[in-house]
This record gives C-alpha cells, structure tokens and sequence, in this order.
C-alpha cells in the first residue's frame, strides 16, 4: 500500500512537471499519436483486406488456363478443354468467358462476365452497384454498348448486385452469352480463358506440370498463386508501404536521439535539485520511467482508438486517395474488422518500449553524478 | 482530484474503450458471416478470381489474370503508371 502510495505521489510530480512544459509535451504527444495512428491503421487495413480476401477467394477457381501468343493473352479454343479431360485426376473444365469495356461516358472500365448461373432474359444483364452509382442507373434502366462492329448494343438492367458484396461485383456485368458475343465478337468454339476443377486438390501441381506439357501455348494460373497475390498486398516491401514505415522509423530514432542525447538544462537541474531535497537515484529513475509512460501509453492509446475508428468505421478515409487512384468507378465497401491481436502486440512493443527506455537511460546518467555540480552548471 | 488519479482514470478509460473496440471486433465478425458467405458464393458461383479493388486498368483489376506485357509487371523495379502500383507487388505467378 505504501508503495503504491508512494508511486501516486512520483506520478504527481511527473504530471505536475510535465505540465511545466506544457507545450513541447503536447507536441511530443500529437507527433508520436499520429504515428501510432498511421501505423495501426496500416495495420488494420492490411490485415482486414488480406483475411477478407483469403476467406472470399477460398473458393475461386483451382485452375485457370489462359492462352497466350507472342507474351499475350488470347482467347482459348475450346477444343483445348477435351485435351485437357483426358488428363487422369481432371474432374472438370469449363470455359470462362469474360472481358473488359471502356465507357467513354463517364471514362470508367467494367468488367462484363458470361455466368450461367444467373437467370438472365435476353437482352438483359445484371450490373454492380459501383456501375449503378456512377452512371445513376437502376433496374429498368439501359445501358448503351458499342460492340466491336460499331453497332449500338442496348441492354436493359434486370437487377443489381447486393451492395454487401461490393468488394467482388462493384464494377462486374453479368451478361448472356449472346450478347457478349454482339459486343465482343469471336468466334463460338473460343472462351477467353478455362477453369479446371480436379478430383484431389494434392495433385494440382502435378496436373498443372502435365497440362504445361501438353498444350506449352498455355499459362497456369493456380488458385494458390491468387491467395498469394493478395496476402502480398501492402506488403511491407511494396513502395508506399517502404515510405511509411521509414518514415515511423526515422520519427523514432529522432525521438530516441532527442531522449539519449542526454536531457536539456533545465531537466538536469530538476534532477539535481530533487538529489540535494533528499531523493534517491532510483526516485529519479522511476520519475523519468513514469514520464516516458505518461506520453508513451497515452499515445499509444490514443492512435490505436483513432486508427481502428478509421479504418472500421470510416472504410479508412484518409487512405482513399491513395488506394482509389485514377479508379473512376470505385468500390464503396465497408470492412469486417478481423484483428491480429499479435501485430497489435508488435506495435505496442516497438512503440512504448523503445521509447520509455530511451527516457530512463540519459536521466539514470543524470541522477548518479554528484547533485552539487550539475546545479552550478 | 490528484492528478495521478485523473491521469490514471484516462488510461483506464482508453483501455476500455479499447477492450470494448475489441469486443465489437468479434462480434462484428460473427454479424458480417452472411456478407462474407454471399461474396464466397459470387466467387464460387460465376468463378470470380480477383477482389474488385483497384479499377484503374485492366491489369490492376485483375491482378492475377494479368498478361505479362503491361508495364505493371516488366520487373518489380519497373515504374508503375498507376497508383495502386506503389500498393501492391508483382503478382506471384509472374515472379516463378
């Protein structure tokens, strides 16, 4: 009890002589917040993206085969499917058909998909809310298409896609058959690229190996290659990723430089002055342990609350110019806040620890010389 | 009231709004399963294979369907035309 009363009163004066200096504290605070803040959100963002991603493309395609010519890609004919059949393990391949448009109305690129698992009329397509807000069309409404002849393709909007599943459909059109080939041309025996289902999920490399062996003019592009590609997203080697985190970095060892360098005059004679009333060494360092706690733990706090308010709550505003772009069409979604409570640990470890010990180290220096001699000075 | 005391029930009030943030975490993450489960069954039902995140160019919207010519993915020291190329590495099956 006595010792917690006596650590009440060292965290008095800590406040009482941090509020002193008010000003240069206040802005040691809001500098070291802000950059808890961008690294949580960082953090947040990253990790939400990359779980969301993973659980949503769990189920994409185990293979897809595309067919390339001079390094670029070209439609498949189908007849590559039965080649493919005949290959032991391949359960199933079917043809995908799908492909870009430019809309020079508001200068956006939709990606337009042939599904037959969607009931669509004639002349109909189904179309993203992303297509929806940026062209302010609804169910009812026509979508105007120049098709690869010059011709004008009117297509009537049957339905929208849930606005829950932004992340997948934003700028997606479903379309029949038919009229993709009207838009698009081509011929009926090619489909822009395969899918391949196989029986044992194990055997998906040895299939792609033979698949490559029999038909050299394809590319493969395996289901685990696109998990992948998006648990490297915001990788910490991707350039602005680099930035930010040099950044934290450098603001850090300014912060450790300013505290290890040694402490001003004035916090010198503080300390002396404690020394000659009667205060011991270890008072000292607990005084300076308590100050490096106060703004460390408050920051700390401060820029995590602000960070996942950010990112969770206003779909991370602040990030949106960089991740939007040029996009014109651009999904509004909302995350699911997954949290990795381990990278959080992380944080807090190379945010507070560093710091408080940078604080203990020059006034330990401070508070063992003689008190008499650091006063003249 | 000391001011350790008023220090003390700030920290304390940050921490639980912390604690409570994580509690909203998980029960978020139980609330969004159907959201989850309806963008599952788009993947799996029209065989999607990219998350319609950067809409720029072709090759950023699908980024692993993308051909190899496009200037996003001469080499992962190639400069980028769009933004989203300062996001985002070379996709996985270029880099073999």
């Amino acid at each position: 009890m006595e010792s917690w009363e006596r650590q009440k009163n060292i965290l008095d004066f800590t406040l009482s002589s941090l509020l002193r200096r008010k000003g240069k504290n206040l802005a040691l605070i809001l500098v070291y917040t802000l950059i808890v803040f961008v690294l949580a959100s960082v953090v947040f963002l990253t990790h939400a993206l990359k779980r969301e991603a993973s659980l949503v493309l769990q189920d994409a395609p185990e293979m897809i085969i595309q067919k390339t010519a001079a390094g670029r890609q070209e439609p498949v004919p189908f007849s590559y499917s039965e080649v493919i059949k005949k290959i032991r393990g391949v359960q199933s391949v079917g043809g995908r058909l799908w492909g870009y448009y430019y809309d020079p109305v508001v200068g956006a690129n939709y990606t337009l998909l042939v599904s037959e698992k969607i009931q669509l009329e004639a002349g109909r397509i189904a179309v993203g809310q992303g297509i929806s807000r940026t062209r302010l069309v609804f169910p009812g409404d026509s979508l105007e298409f120049r098709s690869y002849d010059g011709k004008l393709l009117q297509l009537q909007i049957q339905e929208l896609f849930p606005a829950d599943s932004e992340l997948v459909s934003s700028d997606l059109i479903l379309i029949g058959e038919d009229s993709f080939r009207a838009l698009f041309g081509g011929t009926a025996d090619t489909v822009t690229d395969l899918s391949v289902r196989v029986r044992n999920v194990r055997e998906l490399s040895t299939i792609a190996l033979k698949i490559a062996e029999t038909l050299p003019d394809t590319r493969i592009i395996l289901r685990e290659e696109i998990l992948r590609t998006y648990d490297s997203i915001f990788n910490w080697r991707g350039g602005m990723m680099v930035f930010l985190l040099f950044g934290a970095l450098f603001a850090f060892v300014i912060f450790a430089w300013d505290k290890a360098s040694g402490l001003s005059m004035e916090e010198r004679r503080e300390i002396g002055i404690l020394k000659a009333v009667g205060w011991e060494t270890s008072d000292v360092i607990l005084l300076k342990f308590w100050e490096g706690l106060v703004i460390s733990l408050s920051s700390f706090l401060t820029g995590m609350i602000l960070a996942y308010l950010h990112v969770f709550f206003t779909s991370a505003a602040l990030f949106a110019p960089a991740l939007k772009g040029w996009s014109v069409l651009y999904p509004d979604f909302r995350l699911t806040p997954f949290i990795d409570f381990s990278q959080v640990a992380v944080l807090f470890f190379l945010t507070v620890v560093p710091y408080t010990v940078a604080t203990i180290i020059p006034s330990w220096r401070a508070a063992t010389i003689d008190p008499d001699s650091v006063m003249r000075t | 009231m000391r001011k350790a005391k008023k220090f003390s029930f700030l920290i304390l009030a940050q921490g639980l709004a912390l604690m409570l943030l994580a509690g909203y975490s998980f029960y978020r993450v139980e609330a969004d399963r159907p959201r989850l489960e309806l963008k599952k069954q788009m993947v799996r039902d029209w065989e999607l294979t990219d998350l319609c995140l950067f809409t720029e160019a072709n090759y950023t919207r699908h980024l692993t369907q993308a051909d190899r010519h496009t200037p996003f993915q001469n080499s992962p020291l190639a400069f980028e035309h769009f933004p989203s190329g300062s996001i985002l590495l070379p996709p996985e099956a270029l880099k073999r």
